[in-house]
């Protein structure tokens, strides 16, 4: 957000003379009211409040580092840092880390936070009955020890570099906390005011936190089912910030319009046409190569979104440490198309259906591809499923030949290594890197072999990334302070000022 | 007329159960699994039985039935698979938003169509008459959803009169503030249901201005307006009560776009995405309440009609 030059010196000069007549005067930007309301429009209501029991996206949107925090903590630029964990060592062998915890932490029960609590926060996320996303990120875990109220050790089965970065998906929890799907128990600085259903969720600031206290009073997060009364809440001020702005058409109100600021921030959600890789003819590299770069990727990406989103050539988003530009590594290119066909057994082309499912954008998706794909000689059966059944039937069964699939989470390039994952890429080379990378001693270790992996799969076009989505954080004017890339959909609210 | 209650009272009762006992087979008929909604991507098989054991999904689904129309009996409808939270008053809680605005939307209705309806008939030889005929028709023709956003355009985003959308946290302990969010919804509901509704007003009272009753009525010494109003009124209203009762029902639920359009967070939209998570409970707890009103109101509008016209009185009463 911009700041005129003469707000600054006005902010100064009226600090001084606050501080001269000893009132206090509300003033532009610098000193905005402390205890503001924050309004925070979105369409992820949380399913429930635990986040290892089904609470969805829209829990950890509200509660990640805002209710909850972890051990260590996901910046908005993909960085971890240390959060709970005031300090931490490694072992040499990489199985034993030892974390020491900031002193004089309270759950906002009142209950001092202590390394029990830490464990069983640990332990909860990879529990038989846990649904956790993260469930499986903890198999390496052997044991868990608290040695004193500050300390906890871990030890690993085998080396596991991403450990930290898993850790900062914890949400530390108070052990003696019961009904967590209704009520919460953190030691983050706001504590849940209400949450009406379908509604709102609200959280008030909290003044007994361990940290730097919430540069604000109050933060709503009001529910939408549908983007355009969203869209009209924020041009009617109804809501100050809309975490991401869903369709493309909604942004040109705001856009051009000065009381309103349009973030273009990345995101980790990645549109792919995923191909069946255990079926022909998608088991040759040749023809996969040849439909990816049959499709005018920088076409699709402007018709759906205009100037606003990414153009990628691989999984691996920019935010992540191991992204290299691998856009042209299967570049637009029909004629390389038709011969890449010819080589591979296919002059006349072939048949295939494609399952798409029948939410935004993926039908519009679909078209286009099958559009791009006829002038190569490919006809495209859509064939149009729900979220249900593209689970049951392409997920789980792989009873598919290519289907599309937006992928949300950042670091998830090592799906690429398990050749029971639906796509079935099967290549041991990139199997073994992978597993070699969670097992480096050093991020730089990790960083290059993921990076043999990320190339790799551009190159076996594994398969076809059409574009990342944009994260359009769009929000009125005299609001600052909100993050705009939205990783993995969280949404910290404590350094947002209004005014 | 007690003994035609009580018959109702009971064909009520076991339409519901039977309402009841289908909604729950059909349910389970249906493809997709609850467990699915719950998990996500990563889900091991093991987490996938594991979310199917805590909701009881795995159970035989007759068990599953016993099991529900037990609680059913201590008024528990269970708590939703999504979230663990209560159905009950989850539903209450969204009854006080859905409630309010179909009746208000309702009587206003109500009062819209039974004058435009009467005039668009008695005065169907004027051109104000003429015209108010083809204004119901226009609502008949445009969807609800457009009529909704045509009015946030207007009075919210230009001229900033009302809000957007939205519905008070505070609830109904602000009822100024209350209000002020329905005024938008309800007109949306009221222009579109004006528009059908008023179009079986002007047929009833058209049907009546050319009755024999009232002629010989007339010739016997009655001016029109007291020949309509004793012996039009009763005879117009029977076929208009049947629809009010059909229109307020189907409002309840079909409700859910313009709950969309305005981010109400009414009864509609709580079934539209219990519907998409197969999340039972709250399938099944609304329909059984929405059921249970659809009942009532059929019941009343029924009941109603016998108090008017005599001859239904006599037609089922014979032995």
């Amino acid at each position: 957000m911009k700041k005129h030059p003469w707000s600054t010196l006005a902010a100064g000069t009226l600090a001084a003379a606050v501080a001269i007549s000893g009132l206090s005067v509300a003033v532009a930007a610098q000193d905005s009211n402390p205890d503001a309301t924050i309004e925070i429009g979105s369409l992820y209501e949380p399913q429930n409040l635990d986040n290892t029991a089904g609470g969805g996206q829209g829990v950890t949107e509200a509660f990640d580092g805002n209710v909850y925090e972890g051990l260590f903590h996901l910046t908005d630029t993909g960085e971890v840092e240390p959060l709970l964990a005031a300090s931490y060592t490694m072992s040499d062998d990489g199985l034993t880390y030892t974390f020491t915890l900031q002193p004089d932490v309270t759950f906002h029960s009142g209950k001092a936070l202590t390394s029990e609590d830490v464990k069983y926060s640990i332990e909860r996320v990879f529990a038989p009955e846990s649904q956790s996303a993260r469930k499986s990120s903890f198999g390496a875990i052997e044991s868990i020890e608290t040695p004193d109220p500050q300390t906890v050790v871990v030890t690993l089965a085998e080396p596991s570099i991403s450990f930290i970065y898993n850790l900062s998906y914890v949400w530390v929890v108070n052990k003696d906390a019961t009904d967590l799907t209704t009520s919460e128990d953190g030691t983050g600085p706001y504590v849940l005011d209400g949450w009406t259903r379908g509604n709102s969720l609200s959280l008030k600031r909290w003044d007994d936190y361990w940290g730097e206290p919430a540069k604000n009073g109050e933060v709503v997060f009001d529910y939408f089912t549908d983007a355009t009364a969203l869209s009209n809440a924020l041009l009617t001020g109804a809501v100050d910030i809309v975490t991401n702005m869903q369709s493309p058409d909604a942004l040109a109100a705001f856009e051009g319009d000065p009381n309103f600021v349009v973030n273009n921030g990345t995101s980790t959600t990645k549109e792919i046409l995923v191909f069946n890789d255990r079926v022909a003819p998608f088991d040759q590299v040749e023809v996969r190569k040849a439909i990816y770069s049959a499709i005018d990727r920088a076409k699709l990406l402007n018709a759906i979104w205009g100037d606003k989103g990414t153009l990628i050539g691989s999984m691996v988003p920019p935010t992540d440490p191991w992204y290299i530009d691998l856009v042209d590594e299967n570049p637009y290119d029909p004629e390389l198309s038709a011969q890449l066909l010819a080589d591979a057994g296919y002059p006349d082309g072939f048949e295939f259906t494609l399952d798409t499912p029948t939410y935004d954008p993926h039908p519009v998706v679909a078209e286009f591809i099958k559009s791009e794909l006829a002038k190569i000689g490919v006809t495209v059966d859509i064939n149009p499923i729900t979220a249900d059944e593209w689970y049951t039937k392409v997920f789980q069964k792989h009873d598919y030949e290519a289907t599309l699939q937006e992928h949300v989470n950042d670091r998830d390039v090592v799906w690429y290594g398990d050749p029971d994952f639906y796509w079935g890429y099967d290549n041991p080379q990139v199997t073994a890197w992978i597993a070699e990378a969670e097992q480096a001693t050093s991020v730089e270790e990790q960083t290059a072999k993921l990076k043999l992996v990320n190339e790799q799969i551009a190159k076996d076009a594994a398969s076809a990334w059409l574009y990342l989505y944009p994260q359009l954080v769009v929000a009125s004017a005299d609001v600052s302070g909100y993050p705009v890339n939205g990783l993995n959909s969280m949404f910290p609210a404590y350094d947002i000022v209004k005014g | 007329m007690a003994q035609y209650l009580l018959r109702r009272t009971i064909i009520l009762i076991v339409s519901l159960l039977v309402a009841m006992v289908i909604i729950f087979l059909l349910l389970r008929a249906l493809p997709g699994d609850p467990a699915n909604a719950l998990l996500s991507i990563n889900a091991t098989p093991e987490q996938v039985a594991a979310a199917r054991a805590q909701v009881g999904a795995d159970l035989p689904v007759h068990e599953q039935m016993v099991r529900w129309f037990g609680s059913m009996l201590t008024l528990d409808l269970g708590s939703s698979f999504v979230s663990t939270l209560p159905v009950g008053p989850e539903i209450a809680s969204r009854l006080s938003v859905t409630i309010p605005l179909t009746f208000l939307a309702f009587g206003l209705a109500l009062v819209l169509s039974l004058v435009i309806g009467f005039v668009a008939a008695y005065r169907a030889d004027r051109w104000y008459g003429a015209a108010l005929s083809a204004f119901s028709q226009l609502f008949i023709a445009v969807p609800a959803f457009w009529v909704g956003i045509l009015l946030i355009s207007m009075f919210s985003l230009n001229l900033r009169a009302l809000p957007a959308g939205g519905f008070p946290r505070e609830g109904w302990s602000d009822p100024g503030a209350t209000l002020t969010h329905l005024v938008l919804p309800v007109l949306t509901i009221a222009l579109v249901m004006a528009g059908s509704l008023s179009r079986y007003v002007r047929s009833a009272t058209l049907d009546v201005m050319g009755s024999d009753y009232l002629r010989n009525a007339r010739a016997l010494g009655s001016t029109m307006g007291t020949a309509m109003v004793r012996h039009g009124l009763r005879n117009g209203a029977v076929p208009v009560i049947s629809i009010l009762g059909i229109e307020l029902a189907t409002t309840f639920l079909g409700a859910v776009v313009i709950e969309a359009v305005f981010a109400l967070p009414g009864l509609g939209s709580m079934l539209l995405k219990a519907i998409a998570q197969h999340d039972y409970p709250n399938i099944q707890g609304i329909l059984f309440v929405s059921t249970l009103l659809v009942l009532i109101v059929g019941f009343i509008a029924d009941v109603v009609q016998r108090l008017i016209d005599p001859r239904l009185r006599q037609r089922t009463s014979s032995s």
